[in-house]
């Protein structure tokens, strides 16, 4: 039998880029198979090209052994391909059959929308494939894990036979995770087969039947997880020998510096999305905020950093109030912020690196002379800077639009960790990074924190708040549940927390704690 | 280590090249040069091109030769088409014939008339240059100011009244002052929804329009009462301004050609040293650029949205201000062709760098003053410029649509900076 799905030689220029090398991939029937690789290793590129989004410049693809031209994600679909995107493609004020139908709606006489047969073969798809879901719930109701069911139904309910995951664990806790490979594996067993792209090793070893490793838009190697360790797939990943963990000493906490009390902070909407948060962090300690995204740690960080007003609590730093301050006294003060969206917050992408290098400083001397920026005095610090920071780009004076994520975030985190600093708010400081980048930073966080910097660090990646925290704080819906000493405590535990689950026992201790960086 | 040598001599239009052309590897600075100048310079070529097509469909006399037979058409055509062009030409920069005839008898005043074309279309192109730095510093701190038109108004009138009402100052005081007050005017009247934006939110485009139907009322309003001309007849118009408050002709009459020029590159100079290299300058770009990143880098953007607004209605208020003390000498209702409005072509054709701003205004003033001799010498209406300057505004702001007549090649990184960041931004 051939396999359900070949690609062969499937190439795509993108300019200055080749983002797909002559891939070839099979699919068999049954099997989950990861795609693994490195942001910008081509991954989403291959599918985007399988879904119909993109045209290959060469290369053709086969469905059982046929030939077919994919144009469009509506050709995709006849051929019984479908996709959960990353970002859920979901209207959430309609109802599970209204958002399951969209697109191929069944009409009865007079094109009268038929939700009951539609619901109930929505009934018929999750109690074949345990996807529980109620038909009549409205998506905007459903948490995350749930929308994500949702997601996969639409695909079944469009009879596709070749599912695409696209990072699905992003947005959810470990356990709902879990309940996510449980499903992979039921979809497989009835005859399924799916392409997972992920770049966390940990779900790879759990889920794959086989595994696809991509670096630079060439297949580099394929194994099986029964073959293979975390180690050698990192290697393979990246394409040389990598440190899994990093090294740090025992924290030192020293002065208390940073104190968030009672801090409560209001949306747009009135919405109350940090509850009565209260925390604080001495000297040398790094404080970890773990979390779900969009349990409020965006607020808490702007609200810290100035750039949202608080509704009432206070923020004291260094022994003075700064609630409700001006960010660039904030700044002054000391902080350093490492913001969540590098892009459209921590830099001005067609300026120079040399400028975005500044831009917290430029007032100052020696970067101007009254009104008179002194270009001189900045370019010799961006020349420093790119130097001591390992800034790939070929002048001080490109525009940071032109360089990779990884090196625009070492422009950040170059420009806020070379100023004299006692707190740094470090929000997703490695989100979409390649291994090399996240090695790095994660050194110069520990490394900051050795000298002596209070270190606030939020991400919803759990495997590196493990790593670098030496205490964990979890969010939920805006409120800190539980704070506790990274010390020995169990991953299960963390995950329930994040679930908004508060275990009964305050820790459980597992034996050994294994800890990963994650990819 | 020569791009630093480099940026020594001139960072800001360094940087300014690196902006529009993001070249990845940093090379090649001539071809980033070309491909930034190609898209303006071929718009105005297939501008003119379009235009000559224009002036023979519309041309009687190339219809009927075309029902005489197809060659005598095509040929009637281009007849016309250059009697237009060249009357355009020697009506806007020279005529060379005049030329000759000067140089050879050596009559300066031969001389004079017959440069006086280009010297005319410089002035035609000073109330442009002044017009579009007032759109350009906008759109570079991320406001479109489409209000230059009233602030261009009401800067006239400020200069007017401070030009006939203040008496007794020697010129070297009265002159600046008068063009000052022309400047402040502009300023307040472009302020006042810059506070709005900063403080409410209200939309600078639907409130500097609002502004310009007050400013154009209320400068009626102004000539005809308060500061009629006595014995007008209640016709709307000022008094003759001060002599001493006249910005200095160079030549006789009828050569209007005048200090007003110089101000405006001298302006346009400290403009490009204010935007590239100074803080004031950087603040205003990065809030224009990224309000987002603005606002986390510890800059008040509301400040910098009160203070470009008046920067720019302040260059409105020259532009108004200089026609008045330069050319005008009183003012009346038809002070403006539309300058206010041409200047947000003008801009985007300058690509809102203030050097880009001059060749563009030098353009376009070119333009109108030829226009007015090819109507003469050729009857053909003075309308066929706007349509020319019209086209040639729509392939600068779609360059997609040049790239594919002469098949350019697409970039490789979007070299287009957000100009409209106002639209919905934040």
């Amino acid at each position: 039998m051939p396999p359900i799905l070949e690609l062969k030689g499937i190439t795509k220029q993108f300019p200055g880029v080749l983002a797909n090398d002559h891939i070839d991939l099979e699919l068999n029937q049954g099997e989950i198979l990861v795609l693994l690789g490195e942001n910008g290793a081509g991954k989403t590129t291959l599918m985007n090209i399988l879904y119909g989004l993109y045209q290959p410049d060469e290369g053709e693809i086969f469905i059982r052994g046929q030939r077919v031209e994919i144009h469009s994600p509506s050709d995709a679909i006849r051929a019984g391909i479908g996709m959960v995107h990353q970002h859920f493609m979901l209207i959430p004020v309609f109802t599970v059959t209204e958002n399951v139908m969209l697109g191929a709606e069944s009409v009865k006489v007079g094109d009268i929308l038929d939700r009951e047969s539609a619901a109930k073969r929505i009934r018929e798809i999750s109690t074949k494939y345990s996807l529980e879901v109620n038909p009549d719930d409205y998506v905007r109701d459903l948490p995350v894990g749930v929308q994500q069911r949702v997601e996969i139904i639409k695909l079944l309910f469009r009879e596709a036979d070749i599912l695409i995951f696209d990072e699905p664990t992003a947005v959810l806790t470990p356990q709902e995770s879990d309940e996510l490979f449980e499903i992979m594996r039921s979809l497989v067993a009835q005859g399924k087969s799916i392409i997972f792209i992920t770049h966390k090793l940990r779900e790879v070893m759990e889920i794959a039947d086989r595994i696809v490793v991509i670096r630079r838009g060439q297949v580099v190697g394929e194994t099986t997880p029964a073959e293979a360790d975390k180690n050698a797939l990192a290697a393979m990943m990246v394409g040389r020998q990598v440190n899994l963990t990093v090294k740090k000493k025992e924290p030192q906490p020293g002065e208390l510096v940073f104190k968030v009390e009672n801090l409560i902070v209001a949306d747009k909407f009135q919405n109350i999305v940090v509850d009565d948060v209260s925390f604080e962090i001495r000297e040398g300690e790094i404080l970890g905020i773990a979390g779900v995204q969009g349990n409020g740690q965006t607020e808490l960080v702007e609200a810290i950093t100035g750039l949202t007003k608080i509704a009432s609590g206070s923020i004291t730093l260094l022994g003075q109030n700064i609630s409700n301050a001006a960010p660039r006294k904030i700044t002054e003060l000391g902080t350093a912020h490492v913001p969540e969206d590098r892009q459209s917050v921590g830099l001005v992408l067609p300026f120079p690196v040399a400028e975005n290098l500044v831009l917290c400083t430029y007032y100052q001397a020696p970067f101007s002379k009254g009104i008179i920026l002194q270009y001189d005095a900045i370019l010799e610090h961006a020349e420093k800077l790119i130097r001591e920071f390992d800034i790939r780009t070929p002048s001080a004076l490109t525009p940071v639009s032109t360089l990779s994520g990884g090196n625009q975030q070492k422009v950040i985190i170059a420009r806020e960790l070379s100023r004299p600093i006692k707190f740094l708010a470090a929000s997703q400081p490695t989100r979409g990074l390649d291994v090399g980048s996240i090695e790095y930073i994660h050194k110069c966080i520990i490394q900051k924190r050795d000298e002596g910097c209070a270190v606030l660090l939020v991400s919803p990646e759990l495997d590196e708040i493990l790593e670098l925290s030496d205490r964990i704080a979890v969010m939920y819906r805006g409120k800190i549940l539980a704070i506790v000493p990274n010390k020995g405590i169990s991953k299960d535990y963390i995950g329930l927390l994040m679930a908004g689950i508060i275990p009964e026992e305050p820790i459980q201790l597992s034996g050994e704690t294994e800890i990963e960086v994650t990819f | 280590m020569t791009e630093q040598a480099q940026g020594k001599i001139d960072f800001g239009q360094q940087v300014l090249k690196e902006i529009n052309e993001p070249t990845p590897e940093g090379e090649t600075h001539k071809r980033s040069f070309w491909s930034t100048i190609s898209i303006p310079l071929l718009a105005i070529l297939t501008g003119l091109i379009i235009g000559a097509i224009l002036i023979a469909a519309t041309s009687p006399t190339v219809w009927a030769a075309f029902s005489e037979s197809i060659w005598q058409g095509f040929g009637q055509a281009f007849t016309e088409i250059g009697k237009a062009y060249g009357a355009l030409f020697t009506g806007s920069i020279a005529d060379p014939a005049k030329i000759v005839n000067a140089i050879s008898t050596g009559d300066p005043r031969d001389i004079r008339s017959a440069v006086n074309p280009f010297l005319e279309s410089l002035v035609q192109a000073t109330p442009y240059i002044f017009s579009g730095l007032a759109v350009a510093v906008g759109f570079r701190s991320g406001l479109f100011n489409i209000g230059v038109e009233g602030q261009l108004f009401i800067g006239a009138a400020c200069a007017t009244y401070v030009g006939y009402a203040v008496t007794g100052l020697p010129a070297y005081i009265h002159m600046p002052l008068a063009f000052l007050a022309g400047a402040l005017g502009g300023a307040i009247w472009a302020f006042i929804p810059g506070l709005l934006k900063a403080k409410t939110g209200g939309h600078e485009v639907i409130n500097t329009i609002m502004m310009n139907w007050i400013a154009f009322r209320l400068t009626e309003w102004l000539l005809s009462g308060p500061m009629t001309r006595p014995g007008s007849g209640g016709m709307p118009l000022s008094p003759l301004i001060q002599d001493t408050a006249k910005i200095p002709q160079f030549f006789a009459s009828p050569i209007r050609f005048h200090l007003g020029f110089f101000i405006a590159l001298a302006i346009a100079w400290l403009i490009n040293w204010l935007l590239f290299k100074t803080t004031w300058g950087l603040n205003l770009r990065t809030v224009g650029t990224n309000p987002r990143a603005a606002r986390y880098a510890g800059l008040n953007t509301d400040n910098s949205i009160m203070i470009a607004m008046a920067i720019s209605g302040a260059l409105a208020g020259m532009a108004g201000g200089t026609q008045i003390l330069a050319v005008n000498h009183s003012m009346a209702l038809g002070l403006s062709s539309g300058y206010g409005f041409d200047s947000i072509a003008l801009a985007l054709i300058g690509n809102n760098t203030p050097i880009g701003v001059i060749l563009a205004s030098l353009l376009f003033g070119t333009l109108r003053n030829g226009a007015t001799r090819m109507m003469v010498v050729s009857a053909i209406p003075i309308d066929i410029i706007d349509v020319i300057q019209a086209i040639i505004l729509i392939f600068v702001a779609a360059p997609a649509i040049i790239r594919s007549i002469y098949h350019l090649k697409q970039p490789k990184v979007e070299e287009t900076q957000v100009f409209l960041s106002g639209w919905g931004g934040k």
